[in-house]
């Protein structure tokens, strides 16, 4: 695939991202942040955000899995993961977490493991849709030509 | 011109100390205050701030490296110290009380608002935090703050250097953009009664997204 092509395929490729609600105009914020002093800056906040969540989302199914449930400590935990996945502009991720909080606050443990699942889902999805983007990028820097705005 | 702005800018460069406990956000302030020309350090809770600052021993608003803070933006809620909570204490410390403190959060309650304005924010911001904020809050509260501080700074005895330095280039720095000649002549109180409708109204645009 030739330059012009790659430079095609990822702008129609982030377009999509941001037309089915994966992401939202907070990662557009990111991305004019980024400049020629620091061109990695929006791959290493989210970077930051795979580990956070990860870090999250392992604590919120063990605490799932206790015999008594902390709902308070997991509700902090879920608006620690609504906050990081606004920050980046995972839209799906953080409304989700928006019906989790609701959630904890209702003490309901089924409500709860059912979110986490699909916050595990939505998460799963869009660290792949975000690492399939950046190599996509990678590639346009290694084939010489300068990534579409 | 371009020249001249940044030799003003390095001479005189607003040092900011952000608080949040998210490594996210942390990354994300430092860049949008990096970028607006400011010196950052970034702390992940409110207990290493007033470490930072020296609060415990009064030590002045010198910190561990010898950099004067102008301007605390710090999450609200935290583990352990919540912002409020540290609003509270640096507002009810003599020695750092003239420092403006903005508050963020990604709840934007009427209550909480009205809560940290009263206890003496400049500003209530609603997460996710955007350039054009960061670039408000320079223009509303250094603007603001450091002249008033300053000129009040004059009448007690300063020990350093740097405040004289910083005091004489703050009226003619050019690092901020839209700078007005003549200080802003809002007082503290004002600004308390003021803000409220500007960030209710920034919190109810925030609502539509």
């Amino acid at each position: 695939m030739d330059l012009v092509q790659l430079q095609r395929q990822l702008v129609d490729y982030r377009t999509s991202l941001y037309h089915e609600g994966f992401l939202d105009e907070q990662f557009t914020q990111l991305q004019s942040l980024q400049d020629e002093n620091n061109p990695d800056f929006v791959v290493e906040v989210v970077s930051l955000f795979f580990e956070d969540s990860e870090r999250l989302l392992n604590e919120l199914s063990k605490a799932l899995e206790q015999q008594v449930i902390d709902f308070k400590r997991m509700d902090a935990q879920v608006h620690q993961l609504k906050g990081s996945s606004s920050s980046i502009g995972a839209h799906r991720v953080q409304k989700l977490c928006i019906v989790f909080r609701n959630y904890c606050e209702a003490q309901n443990v089924e409500g709860c493991l059912k979110c986490l699942q699909q916050v595990k889902h939505e998460y799963g999805i869009i660290k792949t849709k975000l690492e399939s983007m950046f190599q996509l990028e990678q590639q346009i820097l290694n084939a010489g030509g300068s990534i579409p705005v | 011109m371009e020249v001249a702005g940044e030799v003003l800018a390095s001479e005189f460069q607003l040092h900011v100390l952000a608080v949040d406990d998210s490594h996210v956000d942390r990354k994300v302030i430092e860049k949008l205050l990096k970028i607006s020309s400011c010196k950052v350090t970034t702390v992940e809770s409110g207990a290493r701030a007033l470490q930072f600052l020296g609060l415990d021993e009064e030590k002045g608003s010198l910190g561990f490296n010898g950099l004067k803070v102008n301007l605390i933006m710090t999450d609200y809620s935290m583990p352990g110290m919540t912002g409020y909570e540290l609003l509270k204490k640096i507002k009810r410390s003599s020695a750092f009380r003239e420092i403006p403190v903005v508050i963020m959060s990604s709840e934007n309650i009427l209550t909480r608002i009205d809560s940290c304005l009263e206890e003496g924010a400049e500003e209530f911001l609603v997460k996710p935090v955007k350039l054009s904020d960061v670039k408000r809050v320079m223009n509303d509260c250094i603007m603001r703050g450091e002249t008033e501080g300053n000129n009040r700074r004059r009448v007690d005895k300063r020990k350093f250097e740097d405040d004289n330095h910083a005091s004489s280039s703050s009226s003619s720095s050019s690092s901020i953009p839209s700078s007005p000649s003549s200080p802003l002549p809002s007082s503290p109180s004002t600004a308390a009664t003021s803000s409220p409708l500007h960030s209710l109204k920034r919190a109810k645009l925030r609502d539509h997204n």
